[in-house]
């Protein structure tokens, strides 16, 4: 952005390796700490909502607000409380997480066929086991699906959270935009992308390996 | 509770509400922007989506991209409209920032707009052909008006996306409400950062809600009437 000066500095990047290899590093972990607790937390409040649908409301509802922040106001609503931390960044994405982990998660378990669920019952299955060994395999499909937008949405809010002093590839990003280095910031843009992409592809292939059955039909 | 305490006594504070840095001013940018970001990605993605939800052509893309919509990452639209911006001659602030918010608008509101005009029942646009309307007349007076919820719900979502990532802008020396939790966290000012963060939270909330109220408003009393049956 600087007269004369390249777009892309490859000298730059050669000479980074090290750099970028610990900021992915940073990105991924922040990453799969954010979906791992969020499909987690997601999973406990599926089972609530399938036992009391009368709480599907509120906390759709909730999910929701949470999910209508922006997210550079969520980090900074938390950051007086939480601090430049860790812990700051990820309170904000697994809330992010959350509405869409829910949506599939539910989703799936109620799109298992009421004769499978019967015969299932029939066959004297207890409930719990109804529904990790019956109703969990059959909508393994509908929740990897949500697991992907959440994997891809995450990765793209970890960028931001290079303000709060986190951020993995956004670090990258905000410091190339601070020094006016457009080889840094286009190098933090494009490897955020391609790690979304390559996230992506690997839940595709984890998909295929966990429901073989989904591929025959 | 001292923080909530600092920032309302951040929000009385006669000087907030004067000059450039004004809270009323900030709020104006903020929505500048993010309306003219919302009608160019209209204009473009508009035609498209309803064009290609008209003729039925190129499905599969239409549908697919609001999901490449969903992995942008925000902030490296920003990091590569800005060396696009300077490369223009456009310099910092506003152009980079209504260069990286377009982008965002359009999946939504291009999707939805060909999902709408797809899902208009079949035998509806027989009649319509059978009565002698020409085409771009059952886009306007049938589709169009069928599809108008979904329609307008895409550009709900459009609308939303940009006014919540416009608070990036900051970063590149724009102005709007993100100012104020940049400038909070550089200067360690937690009574601006918090007051900000509030400001463009209950912004985008409001954003969401008033299209929401518009939508139910402008649907159109039969399909109302409709969708009540169900």
């Amino acid at each position: 952005m600087t007269e004369g000066e390249p777009l892309i500095r490859w000298d730059w990047i050669a000479g980074h390796l090290d750099e970028l290899a610990f900021r992915l590093g940073q990105h991924v972990e922040l990453t799969a700490i954010a979906v791992g607790v969020g499909l987690v937390i997601a999973f406990a409040l599926s089972l609530l909502i399938l036992r009391t649908p009368r709480l599907e409301a509120p906390i759709t509802w909730v999910t929701g607000t949470l999910y209508t922040i922006p997210s550079l106001a969520l980090f900074a609503l938390l950051v007086p409380i939480t601090g430049l931390s860790v812990l700051t960044a990820e309170i904000g994405l697994v809330s992010y997480t959350l509405l869409i982990l829910i949506r599939n998660i539910i989703r799936g378990i109620r799109g298992v066929p009421a004769d499978v669920r019967e015969a299932a019952v029939g066959m004297g299955y207890a409930p719990r086991e109804l529904l990790w060994r019956i109703e969990v395999p059959l909508a393994l499909a509908v929740i990897i699906a949500g697991v992907r937008l959440a994997t891809i949405s995450t990765i793209g809010l970890v960028t931001v959270t290079a303000l709060i002093g986190q951020g993995g590839f956004g670090f990258l990003i905000l410091i190339g935009i601070q020094r006016f280095f457009s080889t840094e910031l286009i190098a933090g843009a494009v490897l955020s992308v391609a790690l979304a992409i390559a996230a992506d592809a690997l839940l595709v292939l984890l998909q295929r390996r966990l429901t073989p059955w989904a591929r025959a039909a | 509770m001292r923080l909530l305490g600092d920032t309302l006594r951040w929000f009385t504070d006669p000087a907030h509400w004067q000059g450039s840095d004004a809270i009323s001013t900030r709020i104006f940018e903020h929505l500048e922007l993010s309306a003219l970001a919302v009608a160019i990605g209209c204009a473009i993605a508009l035609p498209i989506g309803l064009y290609l939800g008209h003729t039925g052509r190129f499905g599969f893309v239409a549908v697919n991209v609001a999901n490449v919509g969903r992995a942008l990452p925000s902030l490296a639209l920003l990091a590569l409209a800005l060396p696009l911006a300077f490369a223009l001659g456009l310099g910092l602030g506003f152009w980079p920032t209504l260069i990286a918010m377009v982008p965002l608008a359009l999946p939504p509101v291009l999707t939805n707009a060909y999902v709408a005009v797809r899902n208009v029942d079949g035998d509806v646009i027989e009649a319509a052909r059978g009565m002698g309307m020409s085409e771009p007349g059952i886009l306007r007076r049938v589709e169009l008006p069928l599809g108008l919820p979904l329609i307008l719900s895409g550009i709900r979502t459009g609308a939303v996306n940009v006014v919540a990532t416009a608070t990036l802008g900051a970063l590149v020396a724009w102005g709007g409400l993100g100012r104020y939790i940049v400038d909070g966290l550089a200067l360690q000012e937690y009574d601006r950062l918090f007051a900000g963060a509030l400001l463009v939270a209950v912004l985008a909330i409001t954003v969401e809600v008033a299209f929401g109220t518009f939508e139910r408003l402008a649907t159109s009393p039969g399909i109302r009437a409709e969708r009540a049956a169900f």
